[in-house]
């Protein structure tokens, strides 16, 4: 993992060595960190959730954009996510990600083969709609978007064996955002519709049940300086399936940004069981390189 | 902070009509003389704080005077600014800047230029520059070794005058 990981930097690296140093006259419109990291669905927000905030440094007349990858190293398997994101006038955001689900050595006790792998892709689009998170510090009112998540998993066939209905499915969410400046705070809360089973690595809807439901992702995080926002982020979600039980979703992160162009965020990440292995908790790294 | 850009149209109106204008009595030398206006420290945009923590942690009057001089020291040679300092009165803005501060901070001041609205009115500012004035103000307050925590109580207070300021 840390190889890789480490390849993907000094790509990246490379990439942004010339905007790095330029931060004098750099024309970007919006203050560090003031469009979220790149969470494991692609869209702007912390690790594992959407925040109202666009993602990127594009002001209004101005489009951001950036890159990620996320490895997520669990004790039974391990998560990866890759994507791209567009930050359009600070007003829209469209997202796509990655997503690898490798079960390595637990593939074959699961009885899917040795480094069987789930892969899906995730489509993502969010519109602000209300407020400003950073510049309404003389009102208590949040900045709020409306998102949607399109998701589509490649194994259809283990999704219905495990009971899942289907293996594409669509996310709703409203999100909420304050920036408490004369706290140094952030705060975000996040209500999602949503069918899906380990946010869609296991498919959508289930054996137990197949309704969409409303979950619950909660992120508080402390700003340390105008570098360093130090936090941790709780995310419900429903539990469909039959054959195993699914957990909320719960992390402790520190997103430092490098400049204007490259910011790592490493966290403690619980995903709880996931499809009968428990406790998986470990170690979330990701890097997010754009302008 | 705002009143960073409120000397363009008013230096430019002097030149028109020298005749319509009338000194302050609370200029310095070398600042250009602008309309009268209604003094009032409500123009500052912000209430002040209630606690001295903050003002001391700027180190005082003293304090923000160096840390006012430096922002507009780096906001002057800024590329990004140019086009909104390069005519502005900077004898007058470093004055006002100083006076706002202080007052925000709950300095002993008072404040004495024009509300943001008008101060900035017909300049055109944008989000972006804006927010590089922040970056400045951030870089300054650094220098000066403010702690983040109560550098952030200003921004606090700065940051809502983006709806008088911002033009477009």
């Amino acid at each position: 993992m840390f190889r890789r990981l480490a390849a993907v930097t000094g790509l990246w690296l490379v990439f942004t060595a010339g905007g790095a140093g330029a931060q004098d006259t750099d024309r970007s419109g919006k203050l560090l960190l003031t469009g979220g990291v790149s969470s494991v669905e692609g869209a702007g927000g912390g690790g594992l959730a959407p925040w109202a905030l666009i993602t990127g440094y594009g002001s209004p007349g101005q489009v951001g954009a950036n890159v990620h990858a996320t490895v997520v190293d669990l004790p039974d398997y391990q998560f990866r996510s890759g994507g791209i994101a567009l930050g359009l006038q600070d007003r829209l955001e469209l997202s796509y990600a990655r997503q690898t689900f490798d079960t390595g050595a637990t593939g074959a006790q699961l009885g899917l083969g040795q480094g069987f792998t789930f892969r899906q892709d995730v489509l993502g689009a969010k519109l602000r709609v209300l407020g400003d998170a950073v510049y309404d510090q003389d009102r208590w009112t949040p900045q709020v978007a409306i998102g949607a998540q399109w998701k589509s998993n490649n194994q259809p066939g283990v999704i219905a064996a495990i009971g899942g209905r289907d293996h594409e499915g669509v996310d709703y969410y409203v999100a909420a955002t304050k920036i408490l400046l004369d706290h140094s705070v952030l705060l975000n809360g996040t209500v999602r519709a949503t069918r899906a089973n380990q946010g869609g690595l296991l498919g959508f809807g289930g054996d137990r049940k197949d309704d969409y439901s409303l979950q619950f992702e909660g992120s508080a995080g402390v700003l340390l300086s105008k570098r360093l926002l130090v936090g941790a982020e709780y995310r419900t979600k429903p539990d469909n399936l039959g054959f195993a039980r699914e957990d909320d979703w719960f992390d402790l992160f520190a997103a430092y940004a490098v400049n204007k162009n490259l910011s790592i965020t490493a966290a403690y990440a619980d995903l709880g069981d996931i499809a009968t292995f428990e406790d998986q908790r470990g170690l979330y790294l990701s890097i997010q390189a754009g302008f | 902070m705002r009143s960073t850009f409120g000397l363009t149209l008013s230096a430019l109106l002097v030149l028109a009509s020298p005749a319509a204008a009338q000194p302050t009595p609370w200029a310095q030398p070398g600042e250009t003389a602008i309309d009268p206006y209604a003094v009032d420290n409500a123009n500052a945009g912000a209430r002040p704080l209630a606690d001295g923590a903050v003002f001391e942690a700027f180190g005082g009057a003293d304090g923000v005077s160096r840390i006012v001089d430096d922002l507009v020291d780096r906001s002057v040679r800024d590329p990004r600014l140019e086009e909104i300092f390069k005519p502005t009165d900077l004898v007058r803005l470093r004055r006002t800047l100083k006076e706002q501060v202080c007052f925000i901070l709950g300095g002993p001041c008072a404040y004495t230029g024009r509300d943001m609205a008008s101060s900035h009115k017909d300049l055109g500012v944008t989000t972006a520059e804006f927010n590089a004035l922040v970056e400045n103000l951030q870089g300054a307050m650094d220098a000066a070794g403010v702690p983040f925590r109560a550098q952030n109580r200003l921004l606090a207070k700065l940051a809502p005058m983006k709806g008088d300021v911002v033009e477009r």
